[in-house]
């Protein structure tokens, strides 16, 4: 007991010193609550904040990642706009992340109407479709490559299709649709999720009335369904555009970045700088990717009404 | 208009519509046929790769080369297996992963659980709901937008290891974690609490005594979400660990892409040992994950 007592009366002097918190009795927080929160807040101020800090300010210098540097102004930002192996992760990025947002919503969208629909096994299937979740990216990515390398142009040539009867990924411009195809393997499931959770909160009897009109399957889908889970579209089309904006361990897995440069996503030239002595402008780099990020946070908050969400 | 009125008619349907699905058989008064066979058909793009990965995993390393990537093992063979545990090192791979997952799982859940008590409770309190927004923020922050400067820092004080790796898992799954525990806690009714605390509780027993075990379906949830993050990661050990021998087994796979890589059965078998933990943790605890992404993105 005394333990306990102690840090309340601790807590009750600073709040006293403090009088910001005017509110009554809420304003004396038990010593416990301090205990709780501030190891959580410690590790993330120096596993998370302090090195984005860091990497923000040395974003302003010419530094190579050790040793002496200087301040360089907006230097690295400048070069960053007229670099062509920048412009074209960004390009690529960008591009390979909406396509795949859309592949990606499309499939789950339809698959989350099929799976909420008066099917046999549901519980089966559900647990089918979500599996692609949890397994490790770059090891299906190592499977998927072998695969595209041996079995797809065995197949391409057995139905005689030129394009695909020789390897999709050392194809410079087909080989980016194989990171498309493995990031849309594994992330459709947790879109689907949130599909068929959106999908399940519309009242059956919005169906039935429907159907009494006489609405058949494809204009509910369209007329009904569609609308009613436009809320959905939106969260899956941010989050997934963000994630995928990330990509990494996939490419690795598959072309790491090649052929070529043709395929090397943000992170990838992000992560060349720690090799190519180009530290500080891989900085600068990494802080436009953060402010994209956080537009997309913005307005991820903004659809989600101010609502937490991730 | 009509739509307006039908939802707010009949109250009493959600719940029940929503718990049908799980409990699987009774909706088959009109069975979807065309429906059903359409997903068994499409579920063939989920089982290929798996189904490729399991006959070559139990192929000879002479039939694994032999361009029928889909046809059965003849004879079955474990050569591949017991070649992919003695080239990856396996059993050091697998305890570090443990080492990894276990901690980041336990770290989270703990750290997470604290934190989020102590948030909801103190919500009218600027300082904790300051602390909220703070640890939310990292959700929108990418690893690699971070990583040159956690690899260097990690270095300087010498956590470029499996801990240090463990403890970002931690930092990166704690936004997500607080979010989901604060929700839960918020839900759970103050009065039992206050009660407790009436007759002389502190306030870690009333955590330790009557939320903490409150809280044990979104603790299997964050678990869970913890560990898959954690077991399946690239990217980070990749570029933290310093030491190659002290890897997690996604990160040992590389070795297939360089050497040794036309024995594939060798390659498919330590890939299948690799994925195989995760796909059995899924298939015990199916509804904490299902239940854990619609939470996370739609509280």
């Amino acid at each position: 007991m005394a333990t306990a007592t102690a840090p309340t009366t601790g807590a009750r002097s600073r709040a006293d010193a403090a009088p910001r918190n005017v509110r009554a009795g809420r304003s004396r927080v038990n010593g416990t609550f301090w205990l709780m929160l501030v190891p959580s807040l410690v590790l993330f101020t120096l596993a998370i904040t302090v090195p984005a800090i860091m990497g923000i300010t040395l974003s302003f210098t010419d530094s190579v990642g050790f040793g002496e540097f200087s301040w360089v102004g907006l230097t690295n930002y400048v070069a960053m706009f007229s670099d062509p192996a920048i412009l074209s992760a960004y390009t690529f990025t960008i591009g390979f992340a909406l396509v795949t947002v859309l592949v990606v919503n499309v499939v789950a969208f339809l698959l989350a109407v099929l799976l909420t629909s008066k099917i046999r096994g549901k519980v089966v299937l559900r647990a089918i479709f979500v599996l692609p979740m949890v397994i490790s990216g770059i090891i299906i990515a190592y499977v998927f490559s072998f695969l595209f390398a041996n079995s797809l142009p065995q197949l391409g040539a057995w139905i005689g299709i030129e394009p695909l009867a020789s390897s999709l990924l050392a194809n410079p411009d087909l080989a980016w649709l194989t990171i498309v195809f493995v990031t849309a393997w594994q992330g459709i499931p947790s879109a689907l999720l949130i599909y068929i959770a959106g999908i399940l909160s519309i009242p059956g009897e919005v169906y039935e009335a429907a159907a009494m009109d006489g609405a058949s399957p494809a204009r509910r889908l369209v007329s009904i369904t569609l609308p009613l889970v436009a809320g959905y579209v939106i969260i899956n089309l941010i989050i997934g555009f963000k994630n995928h904006l990330n990509a990494y361990d996939i490419i690795v897995g598959l072309t790491n970045g090649g052929p070529g440069t043709s395929t090397r996503s943000v992170a990838m030239t992000i992560f060349s700088g720690f090799t190519g002595g180009d530290y500080a402008y891989q900085m600068a780099n990494a802080t436009v990717f953060f402010l994209i990020a956080v537009v997309l946070a913005v307005l991820q908050l903004r659809t989600t009404r101010g609502k937490a969400a991730f | 208009m009509t739509q307006q009125t039908l939802t707010t008619t009949t109250p009493g349907q959600v719940p029940i519509r929503r718990r049908r699905p799980f409990a699987g058989k009774g909706t088959e008064e009109h069975p979807n046929r065309p429906g059903t066979i359409t997903l068994l058909v499409c579920s063939i793009a989920v089982f290929l790769p798996l189904y490729a990965t399991v006959t070559m995993a139990f192929k000879t390393t002479a039939q694994s080369v032999n361009g029928q990537v889909f046809s059965l093992p003849s004879p079955l063979s474990v050569e591949g297996f017991v070649e992919a545990w003695r080239l990856t090192n396996f059993p050091r791979g697998f305890a570090i992963s443990v080492f990894v997952t276990v901690i980041t799982v336990v770290g989270t859940v703990v750290l997470a659980a604290f934190a989020a008590y102590a948030i909801a409770r103190n919500w009218d309190h600027r300082f904790f709901r300051g602390a909220f927004y703070y640890l939310l923020a990292a959700m929108f922050l990418p690893f690699p937008v971070l990583a040159l400067s956690q690899v260097k820092l990690t270095g300087m004080v010498g956590l470029a290891n499996p801990l240090g790796v463990a403890i970002l898992h931690i930092m990166f799954q704690l936004s997500f974690s607080v979010l989901l525990f604060t929700a839960f806690i918020r839900g759970l009714p103050e009065e039992l609490e206050e009660s407790a605390r009436l007759e002389g509780a502190t306030t870690w027993t009333v955590f330790r005594r009557i939320v903490f075990p409150l809280m044990a379906p979104m603790s299997a949830t964050v678990a869970i979400f913890a560990f898959l993050a954690s077991w399946n990661d690239f990217m980070m050990p990749s570029l933290i660990t310093a030491d190659s021998t002290l890897q997690t087994l996604p990160v040992l796979q590389s070795v297939f892409q360089t050497q040794f890589s036309s024995n594939y059965n060798v390659a498919f078998a330590s890939y299948l040992m690799a994925m195989a933990p995760a796909i059995i943790v899924y298939l015990f605890t199916q509804r904490w994950v299902m239940s854990g992404v619609t939470q996370g993105a739609i509280k």
